[in-house]
């Protein structure tokens, strides 16, 4: 994966010399960045560096102000645009904070199968998430509590199976477990692997312990080596 | 940093033998919520002891008490809240003191609080500066001269004066944890409690602050620090103390805890699953979840997630204390 993109054409999740700027300061300049499917690719830098935003752009959620991403080949609309629901839901995130990326209002079991409603498909929620449940160690009676009866890991289990729901061809992971201790942390990798392994699907892990993308990833990229080095 | 430019206390304790310096000593502490219709057992039975120079890690999973132990000590849990046992700081009792005491005496002056995202806790509209000239006024550490006490706390956890015209929207993680820090020690306490100081900070960030507290641990301070991370653990800790399910499970020295697998290793087999659990260790996850705090078993709590557990560890709670030294378990691993 040297050269994303000269041959961008390949299955692969794929920013080009994407650039964004918050007000005055500019976070991107023209980075490329790809996540092969079938693969977990890591992405390694220190807080602040723009890694996050990075995954915001490859998730379809931030519109970069130049550049380009495709998903499989296909461009996705520019800057001010949204990117057609086909594709956004080819792409799923998971974020570092569980208590910020969810509806407080909705038990675990709703969370999580909310996508299939929202997408038409809810004719085999009851299926999906059992398997989902099971996947991420989650039992029937934590999936009929809400959010603030349940603890960060546990939450954290839901927003991973609830990113899995629509069986996304890749999968964002922005600093997924940073927030959980150690073991729930290597539960949600094993799991997220293990989906990443059956279906194919491309991952893009992004984190600052390099110690848990090397367990986790087939290839690791450092941020300097992506965005060159820092200027501030 | 050495002892001697310490006021007061730090300095007096600094070469001390232990046992003559300051100490904390918790015994038998013990938290209940009673809710309408359940009781919630935060912390059961909890004792260790902490002197000045020492750090002691409190590690376990996110919900394990360990926050609430660190409340208590510090007089800040909810009114429902019932306290049991004692916690010794020198000839106070933190759990029976009354909040006057507490306030006046103990709070930021024998204790001071290192806080968990502190760039939460600052007041967003003022400066670091003036969140520090005022920890020292109102703690009396001031001597006369907020700026230059201010200057003397800030270098000593490690800040520049120049970081001190900052906002808090301004800091970095680093500089907030630092910030945060220097308020801790405003009131010179000799107890610092580290409540989960490195979550959300990356990697070097980590071992910067950890580095930080094993400075002020060797200048002195007595150093609680209490985290789910094991790897900023290894990096200060003198002992470790395993939590689970509100009780203190084991007490090991930390070279023990953090042997090469083979070499050692804790014997509390939650512990040593905690351990295994690392991305750098066997990256295994435990099984199961840890129990709900309003139903506890009668037996050991940690016998349905436990490898070795048999049938009598969920019917009888096992012996506390094992060849002299905290370690509840029937069955523990290996050489204990």
């Amino acid at each position: 994966m040297t050269a994303p993109a000269a041959t961008a054409a390949a299955a692969a999740l794929a920013a080009r010399g994407v650039s964004v700027r918050y007000g005055r300061h500019q976070v991107l300049s023209g980075v490329d960045f790809a996540v092969p499917a079938g693969t977990t690719t890591g992405l390694a830098g220190p807080s602040g560096c723009g890694k996050s935003t990075l995954a915001a752009v490859l998730a379809l959620l931030l519109r970069p102000h130049a550049g380009t991403v495709t998903v499989d080949g296909r461009t996705t609309p520019g800057f001010r645009y949204r990117a057609p629901r086909e594709l956004r839901t080819r792409v799923a995130i998971v974020f570092q904070q569980p208590r910020m990326a969810v509806d407080p209002r909705l038990r675990l079991r709703d969370l999580i199968t909310e996508p299939l409603r929202a997408t038409g498909r809810s004719a085999g929620a009851g299926a999906a998430l059992d398997r989902l449940a099971d996947l991420v160690g989650l039992t029937t009676e934590l999936l009929g509590r809400f959010p603030h009866e349940v603890s960060d890991g546990q939450l954290q289990r839901a927003c991973v199976a609830r990113a899995l729901v629509l069986g996304p061809r890749y999968l964002v992971c922005d600093e997924m477990t940073t927030m959980l201790d150690a073991s729930t942390q290597a539960l949600l990798v094993h799991a997220v692997r293990a989906y990443q392994r059956d279906s194919g699907a491309g991952v893009l892990a992004v984190s600052h312990d390099p110690v848990l993308l090397d367990r986790w990833c087939d290839e690791v990229r450092n941020w300097e080596q992506v965005a060159g080095p820092r200027r501030r | 940093m050495t002892a001697s430019d310490g006021p007061g206390g730090v300095a007096a304790f600094g070469g001390a033998s232990a046992g003559a310096g300051p100490s904390l000593a918790v015994e038998r502490m013990s938290v209940r919520f009673r809710l309408p219709r359940e009781t919630v057992h935060a912390v059961t039975d909890v004792s260790f002891t902490l002197r000045a120079g020492e750090c002691l890690a409190l590690v376990g999973e996110s919900g394990c008490g360990k926050s609430v132990l660190a409340a208590g000590l510090l007089g800040l849990l909810p009114g429902n809240a019932e306290l049991r046992g004692r916690a010794l700081l020198d000839e106070v009792d933190l759990l029976a003191a009354p909040e006057r005491v507490l306030a006046r005496r103990i709070r930021g002056r024998r204790v001071g609080l290192v806080t968990q995202s502190p760039a939460a806790h600052l007041t967003p509209v003022r400066t670091a500066r003036a969140h520090l000239e005022e920890a020292v006024t109102e703690l009396g550490t001031a001597r006369g001269d907020p700026r230059a006490a201010a200057d003397r706390y800030a270098a000593r956890a490690g800040l520049r004066p120049a970081d001190l015209r900052r906002y808090p929207h301004q800091l970095s993680g680093g500089l907030a944890q630092r910030v945060s820090t220097a308020l801790a020690l405003a009131g010179d306490p000799w107890l610092l409690l580290a409540d989960e100081p490195t979550t959300g900070l990356d990697r070097a960030l980590v071992s910067h602050t950890m580095a930080e507290l094993g400075r002020l641990r060797d200048a002195g301070h007595g150093v609680l620090l209490i985290t789910h991370d094991l790897a900023a653990a290894r990096a200060v800790a003198d002992r470790v103390a395993v939590m689970y399910a509100g009780r203190l499970v084991e007490i090991t020295a930390a070279g023990e805890f953090f042997a090469a697998p083979g070499a050692g290793g804790p014997a509390h087999p939650y512990a040593a699953a905690l351990l295994d659990a690392l991305p750098d260790r066997g990256f295994t996850p435990l099984p199961g979840f840890p129990p709900e705090l309003t139903r506890l078993p009668d037996g050991c709590a940690f016998a349905p997630r436990c490898a070795r557990a048999d049938a009598a560890c969920a019917i009888t709670p096992p012996p506390v204390v094992r060849g002299g030294r905290l370690l509840a378990c029937h069955h523990p691993e290996g050489r204990a």
